[in-house]
């Protein structure tokens, strides 16, 4: 039997007012019946809109060509608007990123999957309440009859997502294409997408998985394609590519991925199989006794709801603490009290020995230099109307002449590894990893004794975010700088941290060093937390856990 | 299954492809008959208040009894008034008295309504509900109404009609800032600025004031055109300048009474209120639509 999908030689070029711009550059992949191939790669690599050529949504302006592009047997090539209406539901499904904005904000969650199924002419009128609360039930919603009748906004993520499958799979399509359908999602969450996702397959559906997460693809792709500037620079058995990867690209992608095993060691660069990366500088001995910011007790309340309720923890000069929780845990109201930027209801904090947060800011401003702050959208920590240079500047202090500003500066960006040129550009010309390294470059300008990172690789691609990360490990050894390091990711926090914060709907569950903490969890939360992050076996790694 | 490699390893920063702050080609500027026509009006009517003898010679005042209600044609071309002085030249003498108005009542706005909208956008809870409050009690009334009120109370005159426009659309800039300002006060930029450790009035010229005044001169030029009606509107009731002057809204106050016979006189400097205010609209739209989002 031929196989459900067949593109062959797949060209994708966008009309552009600065003139074409190729997104896929003749790719050919095939999906049997009843596999799952992933497609893997970082943002501009073209994944997305091969996902999305093959349900004819790659836009207006997309000029599309291919030598084959079959689906289900049928030349999909010259489709009109007509013809594709009669393949999206019915034979291919599409389960996109953020189910909030792919889900209608004024229809309830039964309209939307029942319009498929109207759409289709899949079931009677009269049938229909019936088989939408069957595919929520199936996506295992809890209490699918009144969930069916509540609006995309009063579900959570996690319930929003399955509703978004639910009505993919309504019209029983025989391929399911799902692009990142879990990175806007927590851990715990993203694991019981991912089983859902296997379900589907195993009931005999094709999955398609979008991703720039391997370990997400490795828990169920039989197969992927590594992407890379529109072209596929691997592929090969999920078992084969991950633990023997022949293409360098791969092995750097996985190389760069933050875990236990890569602590201590630089992620980002070229990396050549079953070899050792380089190790990170020295860092200055770190006294415990030493500390530089104390917080007791900390509590936090918005009317009735206590967001953080009585966290107490400290951390010592040069230290680098980890703070892991998932959304809403409360662990972003910790990093905004402790930048003092949110007042506290009850708890003390002290930084440099002095009294922190509910003190006059006069009081503070002096000390304010000595704490610096790094967000996870740079872009929009920065004056909409400055340039690079004038960003980092306004944190060099008045002790700076005006005259030496300039060479301040540059050597600032040189030292986060950007050159002189970008001096004059806007932020918003950089891209996303140049703005987090020119927001690092003005957090290091006051020489502070801490920083703040909330989430600061969030938005990266997995090379980016390595060579983040790795600009940060360097800048720690060299200034002695302590890190509050905040993130979802455990990965990313067992690679940098010392010793790690569990935040979990308001309360330090957990803390500790962190290779106890990841490895010996104590808590049950901690442990589930563990559980649900997918495991990555790849080359010259035991089967070991991620993190 | 074809493989194909990639190129060699190096870092790509990511492509921004499409900026939705700044369009990444400016687009070829078509020809605009409409906006050529409302800058040429414009300079002509800048011209015209600055140095109107460059356009017409005549003295806006001299009557001359031959010539009384004559049509317009060769010699006379928007005709004469009951006085027999030449409409042209006193509708070219009138765009002084409407643009100083005009202008300097806006300025008033703007300036007035920039720091009481920074003022209320600024300060704690109940100073800047007192404020708000006024300025939606203030707008609740039509704004010609309020400028009568306040003329009544001061008497007319250029001056008192500069102020009574100035008053009556500060409201609305006044608003506009304040909207503005608490969004740049919450905004990453200004929380970070904090954590530099900078006064609070340093941060506020620097970063709050900058940032918020980017929309005001877009809505000073539209402003400035419904000024000039205002201004034209209260000197047609007499509350402007006083005749003889040759105001656009007091000539046309002088020249309703002979509608019947000789039309061209109201109509003129009528219709010289309508080209200036829409120009100015067009203009300013023209501005807006351009620069929207680009105010960095």
């Amino acid at each position: 039997m031929a196989p459900l999908v067949t593109v062959e030689d797949l060209h994708v070029d966008f009309d552009t007012p600065t003139g074409r711009v190729a997104a896929v550059r003749g790719i050919s992949f095939t999906v049997e019946r009843g596999e799952c191939v992933a497609v893997v790669g970082e943002s501009g690599s073209g994944k997305s809109v091969t996902a999305r050529t093959l349900l004819g949504l790659a836009g207006p302006s997309a000029r599309v060509r291919a030598a084959r592009l079959e689906l289900a047997d049928r030349d999909v090539r010259g489709h009109r608007p007509r013809d594709w209406r009669r393949v999206r539901g019915r034979l291919a499904g599409l389960v996109s990123q953020d189910a909030l904005v792919s889900l209608d904000p004024l229809r309830t969650v039964g309209a939307e999957i029942g319009e498929v199924l109207t759409t289709h002419e899949i079931v009677r009128r009269r049938e229909r309440a019936g088989r939408v609360s069957h595919l929520l039930d199936e996506v295992h919603l809890p209490d699918p009859q009144r969930r069916a009748r509540q609006y995309p906004h009063q579900l959570s993520g996690g319930l929003r997502q399955r509703a978004l499958i639910a009505s993919a799979i309504a019209g029983e399509p025989v391929l399911l294409i799902a692009d990142e359908p879990t990175t806007a999602l927590d851990v715990t969450v993203q694991a019981q997408i991912l089983r859902l996702l296997a379900e589907r397959r195993a009931a005999g559906v094709s999955l398609l998985l979008i991703s720039h997460d391997l370990a997400v693809v490795a828990q169920v792709a039989d197969r992927v394609l590594v992407l890379r500037d529109g072209r596929i620079v691997e592929h090969g058995p999920t078992d084969r590519l991950l633990r023997a990867p022949a293409h360098p690209y791969t092995r750097q992608l996985l190389a760069a991925v933050p875990s236990a095993i890569s602590r201590g060691r630089r992620l980002a660069g070229p990396a050549r199989a079953g070899d050792v990366r380089a190790t990170l500088p020295a860092r200055p001995e770190v006294r415990a006794d030493d500390t530089v910011l104390d917080v007791g007790g900390l509590t936090k309340r918005y009317g009735e709801h206590t967001v953080v309720r009585d966290v107490s923890f400290t951390i010592a000069r040069g230290e680098t603490l980890g703070l892991v929780g998932e959304s809403g845990s409360g662990k972003s109201t910790v990093a905004r009290i402790v930048a003092g930027l949110l007042d506290a209801d009850a708890g003390t904090v002290t930084f440099e020995e002095r009294p922190w947060v509910g003190v006059a800011e006069r009081a503070r401003r002096p000390l304010r230099r000595r704490l610096q702050l790094i967000s996870q959208d740079p872009l929009s920590s920065f004056d909409p109307r400055y340039t690079v240079g004038r960003v980092v500047a306004e944190n060099l202090g008045p002790d700076v002449g005006r005259a030496d500003r300039r060479d301040h500066v540059v050597d600032l960006l040189r030292r986060v590894g950007l050159g002189a040129d970008l001096l004059d550009r806007h932020p918003r010309q950089l891209s996303g990893g140049q703005r987090q390294r020119v927001a690092i470059a003005r957090a290091i300008a006051p020489r502070p004794s801490l920083i703040i990172c909330d989430e600061p690789v969030s938005a990266l691609d997995v090379s980016v975010q390595a060579q983040v990360l790795d600009l940060l490990a360097e800048l720690r050894a060299t200034d002695g700088t302590a890190l509050l390091f905040i993130s979802h990711d455990l990965g990313v926090v067992h690679h940098l941290s010392d010793r790690v914060l569990v935040m979990h709907q308001g309360t330090v569950v957990e803390q500790g060093p962190v290779g106890d903490v990841f490895t010996y969890p104590r808590h049950d939360y901690t442990r589930s937390l563990l559980n649900a992050l997918p495991t990555l076996v790849t080359a010259g790694r035991p089967e070991e856990r991620n993190p | 299954m074809t493989v194909t490699v990639g190129p060699p390893l190096t870092e790509t920063p990511t492509r921004v492809l499409a900026d939705p702050s700044e369009p990444a080609v400016r687009r070829r500027s078509r020809p605009r008959p409409g906006l050529l026509a409302a800058e040429v009006y414009l300079i002509l009517l800048v011209v015209a208040a600055v140095w109107p003898a460059a356009l017409t010679p005549g003295d806006p005042l001299a009557a001359d009894p031959l010539a009384v209600l004559s049509p317009p044609g060769p010699g006379h071309w928007f005709g004469t008034d009951h006085l027999g002085r030449d409409v042209l030249t006193r509708v070219v003498h009138g765009a002084g008295h409407s643009l100083t108005i005009g202008v300097a009542a806006t300025a008033l706005a703007v300036v007035g309504g920039v720091l009481l909208g920074l003022l209320a956008g600024l300060t704690h809870r109940v100073a800047d509900e007192a404020l708000s409050r006024t300025f939606d009690a203030l707008s609740a009334f039509p704004m010609l109404l309020l400028a009568l009120l306040f003329i009544t109370i001061a008497g007319p005159g250029t001056a008192s009609l500069i102020v009574a426009i100035g008053i009556a659309t500060l409201p609305h800039h006044a608003r506009v800032v304040r909207g503005q300002t608490l969004v740049v006060r919450g905004s990453g930029y200004v929380e970070q600025a904090i954590t530099f450790g900078q006064s609070r009035p340093r941060l506020v010229l620097r970063h709050v004031l900058p940032n918020v005044v980017g929309p005001v001169p877009v809505l000073a030029v539209i402003g400035l055109g419904e000024a000039i009606l205002a201004a034209a509107g209260l000197s047609f009731l007499g509350m402007g300048p006083q005749p003889p002057s040759p105001e656009w809204g007091a000539m046309l106050s002088e020249g309703r009474n002979y509608l019947q016979v000789a039309w061209w006189i109201s109509i003129l400097p009528g219709l010289a209120v309508t080209a200036t205010v829409v120009s100015l609209t067009v203009v300013g739209r023209h501005w807006q639509a351009r620069f929207d989002g680009r105010w960095r």
